[in-house]
């Protein structure tokens, strides 16, 4: 540690995870299912279970919770469970099926990750993974999911970035939705049994822990303003992930991470949350009033070429009038071997460099061709409209531009957060009884995440992976009672009210957005793409001057009592300041680069990503120590035994 | 861009609504009409005025939380959603109505924002297989002929927003109901509960408020993902055959 970064976070004691059993990988899952407590039919109706957020995770916990015979209560902040994020995920799901008979197995689904990840991920958790993901697929067609098929009735099957196998199972460019949809309707089956209650329009704002125990939440009706109480024998919290911190992202307008973050606060600790990915095929920004990003799948990669000008003075001609010989198809030259199909952090981070140069394209240099007069003139526009016709007319619709005559413009965006809470295989959090289950925790995809991978670890874990070790916790209960005027709620109700008051009185001058934005503005120019520590202290100094000016100056109207926007967005935005800060620090303790996560003290002579395996491979995991307290970092060894660390190359 | 917005300002349930006019003129055609509003509630903000309250979640057209009256039209002149619309489409257009889904069935909360728990009741009563995790079958042990899976698929992809609804002038919901009943029954594994599937959700949409379908089509025309007018035959298909088996 230099003298720079002193003072900024300190060390703690290393963490481990206590439940993977230890021995053969192919057996660990069956073995800690049957050493998990039992609880008998009869007594699963004594015991009631919080869920929060209605995406794959939640929406397929909830589900199954349910038909276990488990007391639920599920929490979502859209007006239904059907509109969780997960929705928007367009490409696809992997499981290890081998229906093409290429040589998949379980074992090579569990290495392709590990591999991925770029080392960062945990073994047991990932072979898990991969165990499960058969299941799914069974799971999912019973429900009546409409995967594509081949004319003989069978599934059909695609290949994605990362792997040579072709493993991923999809519903067009709408997996996401129609997974979703399967969760929502078992969810609704269970409403209607009387298993299940849903609370929609409902906003998780405080954890409640008794004793020790997560026994409860504080949320807010955000139609009526109500503050109220929800206590139940355990918390499972599966509120997806925290791209929203750079304000522009593919992520909803909603998406937060206000629970998770809460939970830091009294106690969870929070992993890797430096680990985001960033997604290179986005459709670019158009000007100040942008709200959100849009993903143009990674599919297009396989037929369209990147390059931008090779003279910066020709960045504002019309391309089509660039001749051959003035057109860097960068990737291609970089990257002969794997050309336009690099992984996602290398395709982005060469987007970056190029527009550094000067060469970018578009409204403020911030944006690179992805050009399919090739294939238009290799298979005709009829074949391209075939394979790409949705995405062609989303383009056109967002930009005004026609992609069939003109190349498309992409730029890079925030897409996935592979850091969340620190969980043990069961799921469990540091916090007795608080699980965390989705894109929330932080556990299978290391520093990096393939394609079709994130719906895969979402319904593995809210089908196959949570019901099964949260009735070892459970097992012990029911516990005792809570009163909802126990000190601990009382404590919790009234922390949420005084931060309400709080927005609601500041008086300020500036909108809540505004904070946002600025927040995003800091996070992706230091803790984006590219990280240094020079970068890094800047950030975190301007994060406590936003942090300061927030608490004075922001403005909040109207009142708790009705559906208020600006009111919710608040308590959102300061929690993504204090999570922007934390992200900062573990970047900025983390002095190697690894996966989405890339130091520019710790390249290779040709620019590319140089991990330590020597002294990063460790999970960060922080651990809170109040408003004031510099947060505890608390290592967790990464060791592999299954699959030996290699330096990834696409050259 | 210069354009008069008149728009719907409701304080709550139970108040009275009425249009407010607020004039733009910086209104950028690569806009989204969404972000058009965020820009009109940062300045309503900074005036000391409280803002429009309006849904919108993941705005690129699929998760169903947006839905807006926009001159008459749900989700406006293209088909496609609300986030989805840009202002382009408005160029040569001086004056803009924006209004929340109106249907009987869909009460304002807010300004724009409405209850579309209805639809989620429907699904309550039989919009699903009764298949408990864990308890499914291989997934290759069934065939499914790809012309079915394609005519399933063309159907699931409805994303529930209520625009069906709101464009009726029965404020019916039937287009959202036969999008269901014809993608479950499709495939194999929706027969079993075929019959009794479709005259629950009837049962329930009735209930609900929502008014018969007597074909006019206004759904289908609204409808931002092109479900087909014939899910509603379908339905009444399998309505026949459930009455017949007396269900």
């Amino acid at each position: 540690m230099t003298d720079r970064t002193a003072g900024l976070f300190v060390e703690g004691e290393p963490i481990h995870d206590t439940k993977a059993p230890a021995g053969p990988i192919e057996t660990r899952w069956s073995r800690r299912k049957f050493e998990a407590k039992l609880v008998n039919p009869a007594n699963r109706r004594k015991l009631s279970v919080i869920v929060v957020g209605t995406g794959l995770a939640g929406a397929s916990a909830s589900a199954t919770l349910g038909e276990a015979g488990y007391v639920v209560k599920s929490f979502c902040y859209q007006d239904s469970p059907r509109r969780a994020h997960s929705i928007a995920a367009q490409g696809g799901i992997n499981a290890a099926k081998n229906y093409k008979e290429d040589g998949d197995s379980v074992f090579r689904l569990f290495y392709d990750t590990v591999k991925g990840g770029d080392y960062r991920a945990r073994e047991s958790n990932v072979f898990r993974l991969a165990e499960v993901s058969t299941n799914i697929i069974d799971q999912c067609v019973a429900q009546g999911v409409p995967f594509a098929r081949e004319y003989g009735g069978l599934l059909d099957n695609r290949s994605f970035g990362g792997v040579q196998v072709s493993r991923t199972f999809y519903a067009r460019g709408q997996t996401g939705q129609q997974l979703l949809i399967g969760a929502y309707q078992a969810l609704q089956r269970q409403v209607a049994a009387g298993s299940v209650e849903v609370f929609t329009r409902h906003e998780m704002l405080e954890l409640v822990i008794v004793e020790g125990r997560a026994r409860g939440i504080i949320v807010r009706d955000m139609v009526s303003g109500e503050i109220e109480t929800h206590l139940a024998d355990a918390v499972v919290l599966a509120t997806g992930g925290y791209g929203n911190v750079f304000f522009l992202s593919t992520n909803a307008m909603g998406c937060n991470v206000t629970a998770t973050w809460r939970a830091h606060r009294k106690g969870a600790l929070f992993a890797n949350p430096c680990f985001t990915q960033i997604h290179p095929t986005c459709i670019p920004v158009s000007g100040e009033h942008q709200s959100k990003l849009t993903l143009m799948s990674e599919s297009l990669r396989n037929d369209g070429r990147i390059w931008v000008p090779k003279d910066p003075a020709d960045r504002d001609k019309d391309p089509r009038q660039i001749p051959e010989e003035a057109r860097d198809y960068y990737l291609e030259r970089i990257y002969p071997s794997f050309g336009n199909l690099v992984p996602r952090d290398i395709a982005s981070r060469a987007a970056k460099y190029q527009c550094d140069e000067g060469k970018g394209v578009g409204p403020g240099g911030l944006g690179v061709y992805l050009d399919f007069a090739d294939v238009i003139a290799r298979l005709g526009v009829d074949t391209v409209k075939a394979r790409y016709g949705n995405l062609f007319d989303m383009y056109a619709r967002i930009t005004g531009e026609n992609p069939y005559e003109t190349p498309m413009r992409i730029y890079p965006a925030v897409h996935y957060t592979m850091g969340g809470l620190w969980v043990d295989y069961d799921l469990q959090s540091t916090i007795p009884g608080l699980f965390v289950a989705g894109e929330a925790n932080f556990s299978d995809h290391g520093a990096n995440r393939l394609g079709a991978s994130a719906l895969m670890q979402g319904l593995a874990d809210g089908y196959f992976v949570l019901p099964n070790t949260i009735r070892d916790y459970l097992a012990a209960g029911p516990f005792p009672t809570v009163a909802q005027d126990a000190p601990e709620v009382v404590e919790a109700r009234s922390a949420v009210q005084t931060r309400i008051e709080g927005f609601l009185s500041s008086n300020g001058s500036r909108t809540v957005d505004s904070f946002h934005r600025e927040l995003g503005h800091i996070m992706w120019e230091y803790c984006g793409m590219e990280r240094s520590e020079e970068g890094l202290l800047e950030a975190i100094s301007r994060i406590r001057a936003l942090r300061k000016e927030f608490q004075d100056d922001v403005r909040v109207l109207g009142a708790n009592e009705q559906v208020n926007a600006s009111l919710e967005k608040a308590g959102r935005v300061a929690d993504l300041i204090d999570l922007g800060e934390l992200m900062c620090i573990d970047a900025l303790q983390r002095r190697e680069s690894c996966g989405g996560h890339f130091r520019v003290e710790s390249q290779t002579e040709d620019g590319e990503a140089l991990r330590h395996d020597d002294e990063y491979a460790y999970v960060s995991a922080w651990q809170y120590s109040g408003e004031d307290g510099p947060p505890v970092l608390r290592k967790e060894p990464l060791v592999y035994e299954f699959v030996e660390m290699k330096q990834r190359s696409y050259k | 861009m210069k354009i008069t917005l008149r728009i719907w300002r409701q304080a709550g349930k139970d108040a009275p609504g009425r249009l407010v006019s607020y004039q733009r003129d910086d209104v950028s055609p690569d806009m989204s009409f969404l972000e058009m509003l965020d820009v009109l509630n940062e300045d309503l903000i900074a005036k000391g005025e409280e803002p429009v309250e309006f849904d919108s979640d993941c705005r690129e057209g699929i998760c169903g939380m947006c839905g807006l009256v926009i001159n008459g039209e749900p989700h406006g002149p293209q088909v496609t959603t609300t986030c989805q619309l840009h202002m382009r489409s408005f160029e040569g257009c001086d004056s803009i109505t924006i209004e929340p889904l109106r249907a009987d069935a869909f009460p304002v909360l807010r300004d724009l924002v409405v209850d579309r728990s209805p639809l989620d009741r429907i699904i309550q009563a039989g919009g699903y297989v009764s298949v408990n995790t864990g308890s499914a079958p291989e997934a290759h042990s069934q065939l499914v002929p790809k012309v079915h899976a394609d005519r399933a698929f063309d159907a699931a992809v409805c994303i529930g927003c209520g625009a069906c609804a709101a464009a009726c002038p029965n404020a019916s919901a039937m287009l959202f109901l036969g999008a269901k009943v014809t993608h479950l029954g499709e495939l194999p594994q929706g027969q079993p509960e075929r019959d009794a599937r479709v005259v629950n959700m009837l049962n329930q949409h009735d209930e609900e408020g929502f008014g018969g379908c007597t074909n006019v089509g206004a759904c289908a025309t609204a409808c931002p993902k092109e479900i087909p007018l014939d899910v509603i035959s379908q339905l009444n298909k399998d309505l026949r055959h459930s009455l017949v088996k007396g269900l």
